[in-house]
Parts: structure tokens; C-alpha cells; sequence
């Protein structure tokens, strides 16, 4: 994973409550073997008319959302399946962090996981984002801070997962490294309790 | 030595422990076992592969075909061959099993069937065990007490390579549902209207136990509808602890411990309950005497209302106008009575034997309404077996339903089991998200119960109303 330090774009606003990953990629474009090309998939329902013509009105599909590698959502984005290939296909369009005041679970794992920062903001920053679209934000992963203009809040951010995105580290590296405590487990733990055939 | 009183969660999480999370770092968390499908894994392979790694265990990894695989029947009666993509991802899983040693069950094989169907059958879930699946449906094993839930795919490939998780602990969150269920009101019933209650980011970060009268008279299938759907409230897993309806479940299953090992099993099984003085984090008690049949009105698992009650008002909520317009739906107005186009009974939350008998006793001597495709998908080729030795598949026949293979189907549209758009579907899978069944598809959950109702009328029914 190559380490995120700083983003600095300006935003793209999908203020929509409870965006499912279903909608961030629906299953049918999880029929591949691969992570690459699932650009397409992003938000496809949304952006794409039956016959496969972008939806002008749809936000991602206007001219100032060229570019934007901030997407400011709603709450709870994320949620439902645990497809990894949303945050997949996010990247692929050029999106770097997700701003919203809630993510789902696995989402958020998943989006660390990839170097995809989630950040989650209170209420006022968010109205204030929202309100924005377009707004040029900086995002500082080691102060865990967002910056709009002269409004800057902090965000949480798992102390690891933070180390993990500003050194470009990933967790595999780091549990292939605890081997010896795993094959200590492992020895103290006994035998697996079946044998699978 | 008496110590603090521990949850059932934390006596699984405690003796899972390789390390314990620090400020600085999360646990890493041990995995007993790791269920793998075709849609998920190909490219936590591939990271294996690129890094020159084996996979660690491969006996506590076990894959199987469901998401993206056909469950139509070809003309010489055997199940249709996946095509283009999905069959990739089918050579992928098979290659990817044969060159890392880890035990398959392909299509055609008879214990083949939705992952989360198969592990509680085949007796790989076990009390006490963590379970992780690239696929957010894994809390189902949590019926049986076990700590399991979704990863991505990433996850996968920790697992793979180290049989470890990096995981900070859940927050505990005990839900108790007094009383007991009223005839005609199911185990989906149950969930549906806990989801309902907390909305769909309610449980976020937490584990949820599901506890009370109404729980332990569940039998183990039902208990699987429940937790299956813990992840529709938010919640990283769903548990009930384990007890005597849990050891007949699993006594004699393939690969539950047998003889001496299980007398000893079934010993340490009875401490994981959670101890009578242990605090969780957030409490709530639901009164299951008052729960009504659920249908889910809207575009998120949230979005559910009794039966014989109206669709809501949007109270100028951006997200449940979009959800009314989606659906073509008016506020003030009932669903009951309202035309539906297909009815998909299956999936990982009610294709199960219990499911399918509940679904038979409706449409039994009845027809499905005219115009009205319904599609049966039995959860495991084990179930269709059961199902086809009691005469079942006879049932949905003869009513005018589809019997097909085991497979996701219609709960995801991987497949070409798809609605189309416009179509309002009464369904017994998990999401009603946009498009979940099919572009521009509509989708109302309910029970089998319910949706065998609606396949007999044409429309939106009471079940308890059918005589």
C-alpha cells in the first residue's frame, strides 16, 4: 500500500443517507476475478440510464465533480454487503477519502485496508460540507484533522490503521511478522477439531 | 478465584486471543474456521500468489460455489454451466482450492449450497468458534454461539495466510425479546421488526446477543434467520448462546466431534453462556407476544412495517422520499392487497428445510395467481434432498412454482435470476436495497410464510388471513 499523508481536493457532494454498498457497486459487476476495471460499476444504477447513457443530473456525472477525490456522503454510507470491490471501484474513479458523520463497519475496514481514508465527521462539518459542494478541503492524516476554509475538525481514526496509512505499511506484512505468536497459539490451542474431506 | 463476569462474547473473543489489543494496536484474533466462495476470494488468491504464500490452515478453510453460479436446470435436467464471467470465477475457485490444498465443494457435489447453509449442516459451526466469510451474511453462524462475521476481501487474504484477524472487540449490545411469538409470526417476523426499531446503523460496532423466552423456543434454523440479519441493524455479529437445542442440532453432523471428544465438547460449551452479572454496553427489550408479520415497504431493511400496516410518511426526509419514489409508492396507503409480479423464496436467511416446509403448508393444494413467476431455491443440496424426500418440491410444483439448484439466486442478481424493471417482488432474502434483485427491480420482504401468501393471491396477503 503507498502511504496517504495529506489529500487536498475539492469535493463532490452525495448527501444521501444509508448508501448501501449495493449501490456503490451492484453485484453483477463483482462477476470478475479481478480488482482492476470496476470503475465502471461505481454508483452504475445512479449514473447510468438502462441503455448505459450517463444520467446528466446525477452528481458524479456533472463537469465539477471532475476531478473531485473527496466524496462528502451521508450517514451510515457503506453499508450492507461486505464487497470489498466498493472501495475498489471508488479508487478506480480517482476518490481518495469519503466524508460522512457514519460508516458502516466493514466498509470502513475494508476502505483503510486500500489506503481509502474514512472520515467521520459531526454534524455542523458535515452540514457545512454539504453545503459546500465543489469547496476545496485538506485532509491531514497525522493530525487526523479536515480543513474547510478556516474550519478545521478532528477526526477519529484508529491509531493503527493511521500508522498503517502514513508509513504504507499493511496489516498482512504485520501478521505474517507475528508468526511466532500465532504458531504458539496454534500449538496451545491443540488440534483442529475435524478433519474436513 | 472469581473473575469479573464476561459476556458470551468475551469468553469466545478472550480464548481467541494470539495478542491482546493494545492502545497502539489491535488483537490479533485467531480463526477456527474460514468459509471461501467464488466471488470474494479470487483476488485474496491472487495476493497469495503474488507474495509467494501458502495458505496456513488449509484444513480450517473450507470453499464452496453459490453467489454467481446458475440454479436453472438445462434441458438433460442438470444444473445449467456458469458462462462468460461467472464461470472465470468458478475455474478460478477450483484452481485457486487444488493449488493450496483447501477442501472444495464444487457444484455437483453433494454438499454443495450457500456457504452459510452448509457450515451449520456439514457441523462446522461450532459453539464457541470464530467463523469469518467475505460475505457480510457470515453473522448467521452466530445462532449456534459461535463469534463470526463478514470480512473483505482483503480479510480473506489475512486469513488465508495467517488464520489471524487484526480486530479491535466489538461493543456488547443484549437484546431480549420477552414472551413468544404469536401464530403466523416467524423468526424473520422477529428480526425484521428489531431492524425496524434500531434502524439499519442500530447495532454499528457492536455484537449483538439475542436473549430471552421468544429466542430460546427457536429452533436452530430460526435462530440462523435471526443472526443472519444482525447485519442489516449495523451490528459486526449476532450471537445466541448455545444450549440444549443447539447440541441436538449439531449431534452426529459430519463434522461435530463424536463420541468422548463430544461428551467434552458439549461440557465446555455449557460455559460460554454469558454469566448472569455480566454488563453489556447498550440493553433493550422487545416484547415478541406483540410482534405482527413484517413487510418491508422501502429501499432499506429498516424500512419495515406490520403487515396490515400503511407505508410512512416521509416527513420531508430526503432518503425515505427517494425510497417511496423508488417504489412507486404512496404514503397513508397499506401494501396489503397490492399486485406483485414475483415471489423468490431462499437464500442464506430462509432456504433452509424449516423455511421450505413453512412455505409448502401454504401453497399445498394451492396455485400460484396467474402471472405471478415463483422461483424455490433451496438453501444446500442437502436441503433440496430433504426437501425432495418429504414430497416438498412435489408441493411448489404442482402449485406452478420453479424448484431450482442450490444457489444465492435472486437475493443478489449475480445470476441471470434477475426481476426486471419495475417488477415488485415479495422476497425471503436480506436486502431490499435499489436494484438488489435486479436493476429498477422492487423488493418486499417478508417471511416464507408471507411470500408463499403473496405467490397464492397475487398480492400482498396476511397469511393469516389465507384459511
Amino acid at each position: 500500500m503507498k502511504s496517504v499523508t495529506q489529500i487536498r481536493s475539492h469535493t463532490v457532494v452525495l448527501p444521501m443517507d444509508n448508501v448501501d454498498t449495493d449501490q456503490i457497486i451492484p453485484a453483477r459487476f463483482l462477476v470478475t476475478t479481478s480488482r482492476d476495471g470496476l470503475g465502471r460499476g461505481l454508483f452504475a444504477d445512479w449514473r447510468f440510464d438502462a441503455e448505459g447513457r450517463p444520467r446528466p443530473e446525477f452528481v458524479l456525472n456533472r463537469p465539477e465533480a471532475e476531478g473531485a477525490s473527496v466524496l462528502v456522503a451521508g450517514r451510515n454510507f457503506g453499508c450492507g454487503s461486505s464487497r470489498e470491490h466498493a472501495v475498489w471501484a471508488l479508487q478506480a474513479c480517482g476518490f481518495e477519502a469519503v466524508v460522512s458523520t457514519a460508516f458502516a463497519d466493514i466498509f470502513r475496514a475494508n476502505a483503510l485496508k486500500n489506503g481509502l481514508l474514512p472520515v467521520q465527521v459531526n454534524e455542523a462539518t458535515h452540514a457545512a460540507l454539504a453545503a459546500a459542494p465543489g469547496a476545496a478541503v485538506t485532509i491531514d492524516v497525522a493530525e487526523a484533522v479536515v480543513a474547510l476554509g478556516v474550519l478545521r475538525t478532528a477526526f477519529p481514526i484508529e491509531p493503527f490503521a493511521r500508522y498503517c496509512l502514513l508509513n504504507g505499511q499493511d496489516e498482512l506484512a504485520f501478521l505474517l511478522s507475528r508468526e511466532t505468536e500465532i504458531a504458539a497459539f496454534e500449538a496451545a490451542a491443540g488440534h483442529v477439531p475435524w478433519r474436513i474431506r | 478465584m472469581q473473575g469479573r463476569p464476561r459476556t458470551l462474547v468475551d469468553k469466545i473473543w478472550e480464548a481467541h486471543l494470539v495478542s491482546a489489543e493494545t492502545a497502539e494496536t489491535p488483537a490479533v484474533l485467531y480463526v477456527d474456521l474460514h468459509l471461501v466462495h467464488e466471488v470474494t476470494s479470487p483476488q485474496a488468491f491472487a495476493e497469495l500468489r503474488a507474495r509467494g504464500l501458502r495458505v496456513r490452515r488449509p484444513e480450517r478453510t473450507v470453499a464452496t460455489m453459490d453467489h454467481a453460479i446458475p440454479t436453472r436446470r438445462g434441458a438433460d435436467g442438470r444444473r445449467a454451466p456458469a458462462e462468460g464471467a461467472a464461470a472465470e470465477q468458478v475455474t478460478a475457485l477450483e484452481r485457486n482450492c487444488r493449488d493450496f490444498g483447501v477442501p472444495l465443494y464444487p457444484v455437483g457435489d453433494a454438499r454443495q449450497g450457500i456457504v452459510h447453509v452448509i457450515g451449520p449442516e456439514l457441523g462446522l459451526t461450532h459453539p464457541g468458534s470464530t467463523i469469518v466469510c467475505g460475505d457480510s451474511h457470515t453473522s448467521t453462524h452466530g445462532a449456534f454461539g459461535a463469534l463470526a462475521f463478514g470480512i473483505g476481501t482483503s480479510e480473506v487474504g489475512h486469513v488465508l495466510a495467517t488464520q489471524s484477524l487484526l480486530q479491535r472487540r466489538p461493543r456488547s449490545f443484549a437484546v431480549e425479546f420477552t414472551g413468544a411469538l404469536a401464530p403466523g409470526v416467524s423468526a424473520k417476523d422477529l428480526i425484521l421488526g428489531l431492524i425496524a426499531q434500531v434502524g439499519t446503523a442500530g447495532a454499528a460496532g457492536h455484537a449483538l446477543e439475542y436473549r430471552g423466552s421468544a429466542i430460546r423456543s427457536l429452533t436452530m434454523e430460526e435462530r440462523m434467520t435471526v443472526c443472519n440479519m444482525s447485519i442489516e441493524a449495523g451490528a459486526r455479529a449476532g450471537l445466541v448462546a448455545p444450549d440444549d437445542t443447539t447440541y441436538e442440532y449439531l449431534a452426529g453432523r459430519t463434522f461435530a466431534p463424536a463420541f468422548a471428544n463430544w461428551d467434552a465438547a458439549v461440557a465446555r460449551w455449557r460455559t460460554l453462556p454469558s454469566d448472569a452479572e455480566a454488563a453489556f454496553d447498550c440493553e433493550l427489550r422487545v416484547d415478541a407476544t406483540a410482534l405482527q408479520p413484517m413487510i418491508t415497504w422501502g429501499t432499506s431493511p429498516g424500512m419495515g412495517i406490520p403487515i396490515r400496516g400503511v407505508v410512512p410518511d416521509s416527513g420531508g426526509d430526503a432518503s425515505l422520499e427517494k425510497a417511496l419514489r423508488y417504489m412507486g409508492l404512496e404514503p397513508g396507503k397499506p401494501l396489503l392487497g397490492r399486485k406483485i409480479d414475483v415471489v423468490f423464496i431462499g437464500s442464506c436467511t430462509n432456504s433452509r428445510l424449516g423455511d421450505l416446509r413453512e412455505a409448502a403448508r401454504v401453497l399445498r393444494g394451492r396455485r400460484v395467481a396467474a402471472g405471478v413467476k415463483a422461483l424455490v431455491v433451496p438453501g444446500s443440496q442437502q436441503v433440496k434432498k430433504q426437501a425432495e424426500a418429504e414430497g416438498l418440491d412435489r408441493v411448489f410444483r404442482e402449485a406452478g412454482a420453479e424448484w431450482r439448484e442450490p444457489g444465492c439466486s435472486m437475493c443478489l442478481a449475480m445470476n441471470d435470476d434477475r426481476l426486471l424493471p419495475g417488477q415488485y417482488a415479495v422476497s425471503t432474502s436480506n436486502r431490499n436495497f435499489e436494484g438488489r434483485q435486479g436493476p429498477g427491480g422492487r423488493t418486499f420482504l417478508a417471511s416464507p410464510l408471507t411470500a408463499a401468501a403473496a405467490a397464492v393471491k397475487g398480492a400482498i396477503t396476511d397469511v393469516r388471513e389465507l384459511s
